[in-house]
């Protein structure tokens, strides 16, 4: 929408100052280019340029190995993608078309999984799908066998755990399109005729498909470069290309294998993002069309009975995928021999011996990183925004593109490659503490952007030229004009780098620390050692950081409903 | 970017502007973005040090170890931090690091990352350029990666004729061993007494039908435990050997985790707080009497106990890193980690056994495990020869 606008608008659109137009290019591609480009770049070249290692990582890219792995991602991953946005889609209905007290605290509430670290997870779906687990038992009796059937190893178990990770990216993605959309234009077809499913088909799908692509990518890339779960939950024979780059590059340091597997990674993921351009980023589904802002036009109190028994409907779907791994992780949090207690709780705030600090610590440690981290990648991000939406085509979207990379690249890849990069004085950043909210912040970037372009492109460019024409000056358009949308998708935006921050354990296992460890990182270490006392504190410290992050995404949304009335 | 699952968003959310509200947007927001990004680009050329280094003094509680070089330090020119590379596991008392201060001046900032396979090959990576002046953590399973790669200067320390001599695995002193923690097979104490058989005593009665279904072992590919134990079938039965051992094993059920967590807590049933099944596990020596100090109650015996004739040594060994721009302060630590303060540190903090002799063990260590006296042993070079294709071979063979 916009090489056609009339030439108010295009005057319009360059208004923002010319000092500011170099900023919000030069700062996100030099963050990009110097600790994820070069880093990146260097240990892929230094693999694929030493003795021989041309060969060795052909060969390593031919051997049927790497064909199964490649296989087995892409089409756990598809499966993955497809089951989420069954489970996703029903709710994303309850959040966007329902008025049903306690809807805030669904959405809040979904959003739990993001900051568990997989090997949590694990352990609740290993409880909940082993053969000692009371649901797995129920479903024996039901099906009328002496033994309960057990899950674990089996791909039911990974599926299961993508879902559970990633139904918020649907419910939250498409839930906050289908909110705008206008009911009237699909009352108008009702009236037209079609019956609810035909206009659902025909009005409300087409509207909905950009918001359903992007969260297919998403969730896509996710399951796609999934780690822990396959690993744990999976037979031993599963294993995706992020564990093959995993063991090449940490475990056999088999540098041009790596290479060759990071490349294949990066290939198979751009291929994914472009199709996905291809199917959701069409300039028709992209404009604003069908959105509306009138204030109630959403939400409506079901009245029929029909209706409330979809709620309910969707309220037990979605318990039992994220209810009750989440159950289980409580459970076990306040079991001790003694019955249930608050033990564990009480047991964070005392020096252990497993951590060199009282674990409640780990609190304050990992606030602050997410603290820097999302403000970080909001500025960086929202920089990165500006300047996509400002050139749409072309390098806007090589620049867009190139920003999803870092949720396709190994972990390990880029801190090996921090490694041989950052080596140098006066760059030997090493050893900095602020490498780690920094990685953190390259992990939340691609969300942030796709936050924020989003809600850029729906400017209403009508806005723009009314304001041109009533004589605003190109800079005051765009601050009366950009600047407070911006600044109001910036503050979801920066809720949720925070939590990304909060959960986030790959980038930063992978870089020297010289501080007290992460949340997800304690969590870890406590499951490292043997005792009632380490798996108590670990469950413990797992549901208090599902509670901090409940906490601070619920405070974000409601940021949200005052700060716009029309949502 | 996962090895970890990471952590989706809300991407889509479209706002319109509310017309009413145009006139309301105070400029002074467009001041503090613009602050905003004023305090990204000073962090960016590398000068928000500051903020980070309170960060962790906020954290830890104490005076946090920072880069910068202490401009009152009394100690003239010399370079008065030491870093110690090393991997996540990596744990001692906060009192030891300060005596340290206290006999040699010297401050230790702890840089510690990822498992010790990522710690070694980081160090490799870096060789002659290193993180750190000290790096801990490299076990006798990677330790010949290491040595090839000249990551280490030779260094005997003070204290070397303390040190268990079968521990020392480099003559020529590049690298220092600091503790023991051998691999071994761990059962459940009250499983065995309920089915009235005794626990396996060695790697061949595995085999034997009535531990049917009764054994879990990590996957080499992906856990050092693992790794370590199929080096134990591998000296054990020879290479002839050890294939036909670990088909007889497949056919008694073996089941296989992808690491120590999963089999440990998940699967293994002598655990506390696990809703495993199987009452024999891969685990270590030490993890009896980390079951009873981490008790939630007063326990008079271990819940599990260790098959002695199972264990494989494992030794974690450290070195002054080649390059390092401290080397004095580089082998003072490394003096340090040998003597008496550091080695009587090491049971609690890291659960593994000090490598110098004559240590007190805390009692827990002496009642509930067995220190094996003749360990199953594979000389390094032999390990790192073989690693790969072992691993290639158990998997086709056991996975396949």
């Amino acid at each position: 929408m916009s090489s056609d606008v009339p030439d108010a608008t295009a005057r319009a659109r360059t208004g923002l100052p010319l000092g500011w137009r170099v900023v919000v290019v030069v700062v996100p591609a030099a963050f990009f280019a110097l600790f994820f480009l070069w880093p990146v770049g260097t240990i892929v070249v230094t693999g694929l340029t030493g003795d021989g290692a041309t060969g060795d990582a052909l060969a390593a890219l031919l051997a049927p190995a790497t064909r199964r792995v490649l296989w087995f991602s892409t089409w756990q991953a598809v499966l993955s993608t497809l089951l989420t946005l069954a489970v996703g889609l029903p709710g994303a209905w309850l959040v966007a078309r329902v008025e049903v007290p306690g809807r805030t605290w669904f959405r809040a509430a979904v959003t739990v999984p993001f900051v568990l670290p997989t090997v949590v997870v694990a352990t609740a779906f290993t409880g909940l799908l082993g053969t000692g687990s009371p649901v797995m038992r129920a479903i024996g009796a039901l099906l009328g066998r002496s033994t309960p059937p057990r899950l674990t190893g089996t791909i039911a178990a990974v599926l299961a755990a993508h879902v559970f990770f990633n139904v918020a990216v649907v419910v939250r993605t498409v839930g906050a399109r289908w909110a705008n959309l206008d009911r009237r234009l699909v009352a108008a077809a009702r009236t037209l005729g079609a019956s609810p499913v035909a206009a659902f088909r025909a009005v409300t799908l087409p509207l909905l498909r950009p918001a359903i692509t992007a969260a297919s990518a998403i969730t896509f890339l996710f399951t796609f470069t999934s780690f822990g779960i396959v690993l744990i939950l999976g037979s031993p024979g599963m294993a995706t290309l992020e564990v093959a780059i995993y063991r090449a590059t940490a475990q056999l340091l088999d540098l041009p294998r790596a290479s060759a597997l990071a490349l294949l990674q990066v290939v198979a993921v751009g291929a994914a993002l472009l199709v996905n351009a291809r199917l959701g980023g069409s300039r028709a589904a992209r404009s604003p069309g069908g959105i509306t802002t009138a204030a109630g036009s959403g939400r409506r109190r079901p009245t029929t009975w029909q209706a409330w028994a979809a709620v309910a409907g969707v309220l037990v779907l979605t318990g039992v995928v994220i209810g009750l791994p989440v159950a289980v992780l409580v459970e076990r949090s306040l079991a001790t021999v003694e019955g249930h207690s608050l033990q564990w709780y009480r047991a964070l705030a005392r020096d252990t011996g497993v951590l060199a600090v009282p674990a409640w610590q780990t609190v304050r440690t990992s606030l602050w990183f997410a603290l820097q981290a999302s403000v970080l990648a909001t500025v960086v991000g929202g920089a990165a925004a500006v300047a996509i939406t400002r050139r749409r085509g072309g390098w806007g979207r090589v620049f867009d593109l190139l920003l999803m990379l870092p949720l396709g690249v190994s972990a390990v890849t880029v801190g090996f490659g921090f490694l041989i990069t950052l080596d140098t004085p006066p760059m030997d950043w090493r050893a900095e503490p602020w490498l780690v909210p920094l990685a953190q912040a390259l992990v939340a970037i691609p969300f942030v952007v796709r936050i924020l372009v989003p809600a850029l492109d729906a400017v209403d460019d009508r806005l723009r030229s009314a304001a041109a024409a009533l004589g605003a000056t190109p800079t005051k358009v765009w601050r009366h004009v950009d600047l407070p949308i911006l600044f109001r998708s910036a503050t979801v935006a920066a809720g949720f780098a925070f939590a990304v921050s909060m959960g986030e354990f790959g980038a930063t296992v992978f870089i020297a620390r010289a501080i007290s460890p992460t949340m997800p990182v304690a969590i870890f270490r406590f499951l490292g050692q043997p005792g009632a006392a380490n798996l108590g504190q670990a469950m413990a410290l797992s549901c208090v950081l599902m509670l901090v992050t409940v906490v601070s995404i619920a405070a974000v949304d409601r940021l949200r409903v005052a700060d716009l009335g029309s949502f | 970017m996962s090895p970890f699952q990471i952590d989706p968003v809300d991407p889509a959310p479209l706002h319109l502007p509310d017309v009413p509200d145009l006139p309301v947007v105070p400029a002074r927001r467009a001041r503090r973005f613009a602050a905003a990004l004023a305090v990204v680009a000073v962090a960016l050329t590398g000068c928000g040090n500051d903020g980070e280094a309170d960060g962790s003094d906020a954290a830890t509680g104490d005076a946090a170890p920072t880069n910068d070089v202490s401009p009152t330090g009394s100690a003239g020119p010399r370079d008065p931090l030491v870093q110690l590379v090393t991997h996540d596991s990596f744990s001692i008392g906060d009192h030891v690091l300060a005596d340290f201060t206290d006999q040699t001046g010297y401050e230790v900032q702890v840089l510690a990352s990822g498992d010790a396979g990522a710690t070694v090959n980081a160090a490799v990576l870096t060789a002659g350029n290193p993180q750190g002046d000290v790096l801990f953590g490299v076990d006798n399973t990677l330790l010949s990666r290491a040595l090839e790669a000249d990551v280490f200067v030779p260094h005997e320390p003070t204290d070397a004729d303390e040190l268990d001599r079968a521990l020392v695995l480099d003559d020529q002193w590049r690298v220092t061993p600091i503790d023991r923690g051998d691999v071994c097979l761990n059962y459940d104490v009250a499983a065995y007494e309920d089915l009235a058989i005794d626990p396996p005593t060695s790697l061949a009665d595995l085999v034997d039908p009535a531990y049917d279904g009764q054994l879990v072992v990590e996957n080499p590919a992906t856990s050092s435990p693992g790794l370590a134990f199929l080096l134990a079938t591998v000296v054990t039965f020879g290479e002839d050997g050890w294939e036909d051992y670990w088909s007889e094993l497949v056919a008694n059920d073996v089941a296989v985790s992808a690491g120590w967590e999963d089999a440990y807590y998940g699967v293994f049933s002598g655990s506390a707080g696990s809703e495993g099944d199987r009452p024999l596990v891969v685990s270590y020596a030490s993890s009896p009497p980390a079951e009873v100090i981490f008790s939630d109650e007063e326990l008079d015996a271990a819940p599990t106990g260790v098959v002695v004739d199972s264990c494989f040594q494992q030794v974690e060994f450290a070195g002054v890193l080649t390059g390092t721009d401290n080397e004095a302060g580089a082998r003072a630590l490394v003096d340090f980690m040998v003597g008496e303060t550091f080695q009587a540190d090491i049971p609690l903090e890291m659960f593994v056994f000090p490598a110098r002799t004559g240590v007190d063990l805390p009692p827990e260590f002496v009642e509930y495990t067995t220190v094996p006296d003749d360990p199953i042993t594979l000389d390094p070079a032999t390990i790192d020869a073989q690693r790969e294709d072992l691993v290639q071979r158990w998997t086709e063979l056991v996975l396949g």
